[in-house]
């Protein structure tokens, strides 16, 4: 059985989803796709159905955050890394979300591990994915308030124990004699 | 301290009561569960054989497993958060602690997205040193794996002999970095130290007797009746739906999926290495855990070849001093060591606002990171997909229709780490 | 220790005191809570393993359930999420009951001072001996518990009848 040829990712996406594809972007050999919002799902399917591109293994997807600086158009941009094991080769699709409405549209239908990972980002970023089964907090308790990964979230942490405060620090932990 | 009087804390304690409704579960258990025809019931956090702090919701008809729902994140640590506040250097010392079985895998895994970030070299050498520690790493994971899962399913002394092995390479890590478990030996642009002469000796007696080591534990399982009895036609996974599923590495390649990272998309000079990637039939407990023991014999076997090649002098880090502090010799000697290794330690290195994407393959599968940096000397986020995230995820596939107490064999054999998934 | 050399002597008679014979016997047969959380559960699963063998002091049993056992290794760092599940199992725990924190996560968050992490696991459960390290070595588990173990042969069986 031999293979089809393999294709090239950017031009049939640009030619079978003309509206889709906003940017192309290289860095170190990497190959980015910029995708409009609402196509994302679309474009999925694409890669993974049509013969010579075959990306059947979604990878990774992850959020990221551009919180003070704003310097990409729009505040959060979700990243989907994708597989290709017939050709060996990867693709990385990214997708800008406001501010103001961080909802895309859920990929689960395409991948099933999608799943998970859309759990996290909805649970550390705040990014809500339409279509998503399960949408309960995966790592951080039910009730926490916020998301971690969010950069204006604090990081948090404690006063450090010194000499002059260290009483007031010992009143909060629990004694073993009472 | 009261002994005799009944404890004060517990006597005004309600009944502990299952927080959460049963509504936020409408459409993830069977509408059985609703009507109390089937039971929901709880495993873990606290659990002997859940490895770590995995909590798994079950709904039981009888003693088969109808539906099932992980829940993690009793270890999430913020690691990721934490990296972002770190230079990209000290961020490697957070990496270790993830999957605390295999920690050479994250730091490297970390280091070469910052490699590829910054665009930094690795002299030839180092990248031999690495693969040398990473399949070192892979040993030492695996062989937890076989003395837990062992263990798990009633085999008391693999556990105690695997542990025998494993303190041999610890001691080995502890000789080329100062740490047995959290070794932080990767950094950006090479390794830490050179090896030292005691662990080239210690690690050609450990690769002279290992293999027959392995024979042994195969001996103890792998054609042993009552280990095949429980294991074989249990957590059955097909090839498509694991892929589907993103399961990835030995669990993968139980369903017989030819796919290795190393030899598909090699990294780190892997292309040089001779050796063959086992693959399964069935893609049940089985054929998971005879192919990590295979596995075993593989690593051995790249370890001893990259110790050919691998010259006994030389430089093991890269020289770009933008991005590595000189060595320690030079300080007393050169100016502008000095700067260098001020501005170093002080500020860090500067990556430029781009995002890179790398993957490996660690002992339990795909690992990749996503860094993005912001211009400056720390990062703008990180990510971490790590494989026992995904391996949890599908677990339900693997185990609907099994026996409550197949599940012990199946969580074994996916070898997961709670702290690679919650990180 | 008065009791085994006396015996030894074939003596017939033994003279201690009740503290010294009580403390004795908790001391050689102290048995842990299997409870595992993270990259120190593994050193602490070394401790047990074949090498450096924590059964030689009377540790071989380690129970699964709180009502079983005298000793919680909390091993590990201790998220705001298990939080509540480390104290409700140190509730379970009969008395009398120690707490050794073994490594730097578990007495005081180490390397990580964030959102995620309780800072310090004696926030929520009173702590008998802190061990550093991270992870702590074997011989430094070890070296706590036999620190535990001095602790508890000071105690006074009278002191707990109140
Ligand atoms: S102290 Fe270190 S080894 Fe122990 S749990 Fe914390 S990070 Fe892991």
């Amino acid at each position: 059985m031999s293979l089809p040829q393999p294709k090239d990712p950017v031009e049939s996406v640009k030619a079978a989803l003309p509206t889709a594809v906003l940017d192309v972007t290289a860095f170190r050999g990497d190959t980015t796709l910029v995708v409009a919002p609402e196509q994302i799902v679309a474009v999925c399917k694409y890669l993974r159905d049509t013969p010579g591109l075959v990306y059947n293994f979604l990878s990774d997807i992850s959020a990221v955050d551009y919180y003070p600086e704003y310097n990409r158009p729009g505040r959060f941009g979700v990243v989907y890394h994708l597989l290709s094991m017939l050709y060996k080769r990867r693709i990385t699709l990214k997708t800008y979300v406001q501010e103001e409405e961080p909802v895309l549209d859920s990929v689960v239908s395409v991948w099933p591990a999608a799943n998970w990972l859309e759990r996290e980002i909805i649970d550390m970023m705040g990014i809500d994915f339409n279509g998503n089964p399960d949408k309960r907090r995966v790592l951080m308790p039910a009730d926490w308030n916020g998301h971690p990964h969010r950069r204006d979230y604090p990081l948090g942490y404690e006063t450090i124990m010194f000499s002059f405060n260290v009483e007031e620090i010992m009143k909060h932990k629990p004694k073993a004699t009472e | 301290m009261t002994l005799m009087t009944p404890d004060k804390s517990q006597e005004n304690q309600q009944p502990t009561q299952w927080e959460g409704s049963l509504e936020e579960l409408k459409g993830l258990v069977s509408e059985r569960a609703f009507t109390g025809e089937t039971m929901l019931l709880n495993m873990g956090p606290h659990h002997p054989s859940t490895h770590g702090v995995l909590r798994v919701l079950l709904e039981l008809d009888g003693e088969e497993i109808i539906n099932l729902l992980p829940d993690v994140g009793f270890l999430h640590t913020g690691i990721e958060k934490n990296i972002e506040h770190k230079q990209y250097e000290k961020g490697v010392t957070l990496t270790d602690r993830m999957d605390y079985l295999a920690p050479m895998n994250n730091n490297f895994s970390f280091c070469l997205a910052i490699e590829k970030l910054v665009d930094l070299d690795v002299p030839e050498r180092a990248q031999i040193m690495r693969v040398i520690c990473l399949e070192l790493t892979r040993i030492n994971s695996h062989l937890v794996w076989l003395g837990t899962h062992a263990l798990d399913m009633g085999a008391m002394s693999v556990f105690l002999y695997a542990f025998i092995q494993r303190e041999k390479i610890l001691r080995m890590f502890e000789m080329i970095s100062g740490q047995r478990l959290m070794t932080s030996y990767m950094r950006p642009g090479g390794v830490w130290r050179d090896f030292t002469d005691e662990f080239y000796t210690a690690l050609d007696s450990f690769l002279s007797v290992f293999p027959s080591k392995v024979d042994e534990f195969q001996r103890l399982l792998t054609n042993n009746p009552l280990w095949i009895d429980r294991t074989q036609g249990i957590g059955i996974i097909e090839p498509e739906t694991a892929l589907a599923w993103g399961v990835s590495g030995p669990s993968l390649r139980g369903s017989g999926v030819n796919w290795d990272l190393r030899k598909a998309m090699p990294y780190s000079g892997y292309e040089q290495y001779e050796f063959t990637v086992p693959l399964g039939e069935h893609g049940d407990v089985y054929d998971r855990f005879y192919i990590r023991i295979l596995e075993m014999y593989e690593s051995v076997k790249i370890i001893q070849q990259a110790l050919k090649k691998l010259p006994r002098k030389g430089p093991f880090r890269s020289e770009n001093r933008k991005f590595v502090p000189p060595p320690r010799a030079e300080l007393g000697r050169s100016m502008e060591a000095v700067i260098h290794h001020f501005k170093l330690w002080t500020e860090g290195f500067s990556a430029p606002d781009d995002e890179v994407y790398v993957a490996v393959e660690s002992p339990r599968g795909e690992l990749s990171v996503y860094l993005h940096g912001t211009g400056g000397t720390k990062p703008r986020r990180v990510h971490f997909k790590t494989p026992s995230f995904m391996h949890i995820a599908a677990m339900p596939v693997m185990s609907k229709g099994h026996f409550i107490a197949d599940l012990v064999a199946i969580i074994g054999s996916i070898d997961i780490v709670l702290g690679d998934c919650d990180r | 220790m008065g009791v085994v050399s006396s015996k030894l002597g074939n003596l017939g008679v033994v003279t201690t005191t009740l503290d010294q014979v009580f403390n004795w016997g908790r001391n050689g047969a102290m048995w842990p809570l299997l409870f595992g959380l993270a990259c120190c559960a593994i050193e602490m699963m070394a401790t047990q393993a074949s090498d450096y063998d924590m059964s030689r002091f009377g540790m071989e049993l380690n129970r699964a359930s709180p009502r079983q056992s005298d000793l919680m290794i909390v091993a590990g760092r201790v998220t705001r999420k298990m939080a509540p599940v480390v104290r409700q199992l140190y509730d379970q725990m009969p008395y009398p009951k120690y707490v050794v924190s073994m490594g730097d996560c578990a007495s005081c968050s180490g390397v990580y001072n964030n959102y995620a992490l309780v800072q310090g696991v004696d926030e929520i459960v009173p702590v008998d001996v802190y061990v550093a390290g991270c992870p702590p070595r074997p011989e430094q588990l070890i070296h706590g518990i036999m620190t535990l173990h001095e602790k508890v042969r000071g105690e006074s069986i009278r002191n707990w009848a109140s």
